[in-house]
């Protein structure tokens, strides 16, 4: 029987043997990237143009805030990817998780004195948590909001979810850019931001913002605990019941699945990612500031799980990589080169929605499953729509 | 055949209205412990909508249904799911994109307790649960024959194991009350008459009372206890086959709605 040979084909795409390659691979290619910044890049013999070259092309920065859109990328995977809901305000919760490192890693709130296990000595003013710590309570708060959002929106059917995670996602960053002045509470420092955060303890060194390589290994640990997550959860009884309700919703809650329940599980696990993205993002750039968290982010992090594939892991830290890199790096290098080699003098940046929007138009003409799809997800698009053949016998008989 | 007249659920008086359509009309229907009762009528006549008051998904304008001694009108359709009643779906409704025992999983999915933390940690008793859950999922996929396609994406499956399957979801919430929209659509003269057996063999192992909408006459007659005709959202009969064969109103009902229409059973 072919058909049969066709499904054992199937079947041996399908299992998950292929997880342990992606994580392999992956952290092959990290390691790589820390030896090239932690002592290549430093090293006096490096040839001046490969220095030039990976300064311009790939700086560590920016290789350390893509990795931030990593670690938020994936937890927005866990609510669009896994579950199926659309999610337009995921800036929020990077942003309170900001804030949560601004709040509790800084000068900022000088009118307080607490140190828990901080990096810095005693006498600093201020409220002063050790960062894994305020990773700990930015996943905390931001699952808290995710909950409280959550609860009254998720019942909405998706378009009306998608506005409304769009107004929270625009709401909560103006808070914190107005929040300067509240009833005489200064929330957030307005425009000015906080900035000088504490160093990341780690046992051995503290952390400064200079130090790419090894913030570079703390996200790359962050980003790997954040697939580990998802995976152990994508295979469990929860994994199951967001998938159930991306497929088929009405089925899903005949079946004895609580649907606000499960899908609050998936908004609140995705906001932990944000908050921990977020207070990562913090150190990243040595302070919170408020007109950074607009709303393209979100778009973006969107661009980024459709464009590597909705529900699979590794597609997702590939999309976003390669998104953040363009924006970030790879557009203004390559106005830099065009510019200087044509003496044109053309504001590449500028293109990069244009570009992005470009992408998704394409991505969704040609290749709608992302760069590496979820298996199954692979077989709907290229098959035909899965409500088509399911339902054949049933129509023909009325 | 003798009916228990211990009760598992009673629906009394039961309106549905859809703006202006009364698509349900005051209709009591109740099922006997452990029995085969079918529900049979013109298209139209309102039997699904029925089944989405008894499973939740509808809330009667009028009447009340007790699950036991229970009331259940109100409760969410999740809850009366996982309190015992299952239902497979007139136009089948499976995780097309999820594996056969997959699909068993996500109906157990109230039954199994691993949370958030322990699923993340895999804990020994997470394992435990799974593999037990797993297992359960198989034997079930065995029970009703289609073992062999347990890790196969359920919409590759055929359209008759695709209705097995869908049977067999329903069954993994071991249910008390297993409710059977239509199962034998699409199925040739054989398959209904082995899906007869089947439905037997599934009351008698499974333990539970199976509720059947059906068009197919020789499959109702011969695997009902009772039977209860609606029409335009209105009982107009109820009894056993013999009884519901010669009676007057479901002859003409059903031969109104064919004439009109110009074919039917
Ligand atoms: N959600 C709804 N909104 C409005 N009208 C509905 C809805 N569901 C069903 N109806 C109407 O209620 C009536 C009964 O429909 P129902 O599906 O219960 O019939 P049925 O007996 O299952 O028929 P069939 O044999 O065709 O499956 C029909 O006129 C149908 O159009
Ligand atoms: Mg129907």
């Amino acid at each position: 029987m072919a058909t049969r040979a066709a499904r054992k084909a199937k079947k041996a795409t399908r299992q998950p043997a292929s997880h342990r390659t992606w994580a392999l691979g992956y952290l092959a290619l990290a390691a790589v990237m820390f030896v090239v910044y932690q002592y290549a890049l430093p090293w006096e013999g490096l040839p001046l143009p490969i220095y030039d070259f990976l300064q311009l092309w790939l700086p560590p920065t920016a290789i350390n805030e893509a990795l931030v859109y990593v670690i938020c990328a994936l937890g927005l995977n866990i609510v669009v990817g896994y579950a199926g809901l659309l999610d337009l305000g995921y800036v929020a919760f990077w942003a309170i998780g900001g804030y949560c490192a601004g709040w509790f890693m800084s000068n900022f709130f000088e009118q307080w004195n607490f140190h828990g296990l901080a990096s810095v000595p005693t006498t600093e003013p201020g409220l002063h948590i050790n960062f894994w710590l305020v990773l700990v309570i930015g996943g905390a708060v931001c699952a808290f909001f995710g909950v409280v959002i959550g609860a009254p929106t998720l019942r909405l059917k998706s378009d009306y979810l998608a506005l409304v995670t769009l107004g929270f996602g625009e709401i909560i960053p103006q808070i914190f850019f107005n929040g300067e002045d509240i009833n005489g509470f200064n929330l957030s420092n307005g425009t000015k931001g906080i900035t000088r955060l504490d160093p990341i303890p780690t046992g051995v060194k503290d952390l400064g913002p200079f130090d790419f390589g090894s913030k570079f290994v703390i996200f790359v640990l962050l980003a790997a605990l954040m697939v580990f997550i998802s995976l152990q959860l994508r295979r469990g009884r929860l994994g199951r019941a967001w998938l159930a309700i991306r497929e088929d919703e009405l089925a899903a809650s005949m079946m004895g699945v609580p649907l606000m329940r499960t899908k609050l599980a998936s908004y609140a696990v995705g906001a932990v990612a944000g908050g921990i993205g977020g207070v990562a993002f913090a150190t990243h750039v040595d302070g919170v500031y408020a007109e950074r968290f607009n709303f393209s982010i979100s778009i973006f992090l969107l661009a980024m799980v459709v464009l590597g594939g909705m529900g699979n892991v590794w597609g997702v830290i590939l999309g976003a990589f390669i998104l953040a890199w363009v924006n970030s790096t790879g557009l203004p290098a390559l106005g830099d080169t065009f510019n200087t080699e044509f003496g044109t003098d053309i504001d590449f940046p500028s293109f990069t929605f244009l570009l992005f929007g470009l992408v998704l138009i394409l991505m969704i003409l040609f290749k709608r499953e992302g760069l590496i799809p979820e298996s199954r997800l692979r077989m709907v698009l290229h098959e035909g729509d899965a409500d088509e053949e399911l339902k054949p016998a049933q129509e023909e008989k009325k | 055949m003798t009916l228990s007249n211990e009760l598992v659920l009673d629906a009394s008086n039961i309106s549905v209205q859809f703006g202006g359509l009364l698509a349900v009309n005051d209709v009591s229907f109740n099922i006997p412990k452990k029995s085969v009762v079918s529900l049979i009528g013109p298209n139209g006549a309102g039997k699904t909508t029925f089944f989405n008051v008894l499973t939740g998904l509808y809330k009667p304008s009028e009447g009340k249904v007790m699950f036991g001694d229970r009331e259940i009108t109100d409760l969410p359709p999740h809850k009366i799911a996982s309190i015992g009643l299952a239902r497979t779906f007139q136009n089948i409704r499976l995780f097309g994109l999820m594996t056969a025992e997959e699909n068993l999983l996500v109906a157990m999915h109230s039954h199994l307790k691993s949370g958030i933390a322990s699923t993340i940690l895999r804990t020994p008793r997470q394992r435990k649960e799974e593999k037990e859950a797993l297992d359960t999922a198989r034997e079930i996929l065995d029970f009703v024959g289609i073992g062999k396609w347990s890790s196969e994406y359920a919409r590759n499956l055929s359209y008759g194991d695709q209705r097995r399957l869908e049977v067999a979801r329903a069954l993994a919430l071991k249910p008390e009350i297993l409710l059977l929209d239509e199962p034998t659509a699409g199925m040739n003269p054989q398959e209904s008459a082995v899906f007869v057996d089947f439905v037997h063999r599934v009351r008698d192992a499974r333990d539970v009372a199976i509720l059947l909408i059906e068009h197919d006459m020789s499959v109702v007659m011969s695997v009902s206890e009772r039977i209860t005709v609606l029409d335009r959202g209105e009982k107009i009969a109820e009894g056993t086959p013999e009884e519901i064969r010669s009676n007057q109103r479901v002859i003409e009902a059903y031969l109104g709605k064919a004439a009109s229409e110009g074919r039917g059973k």
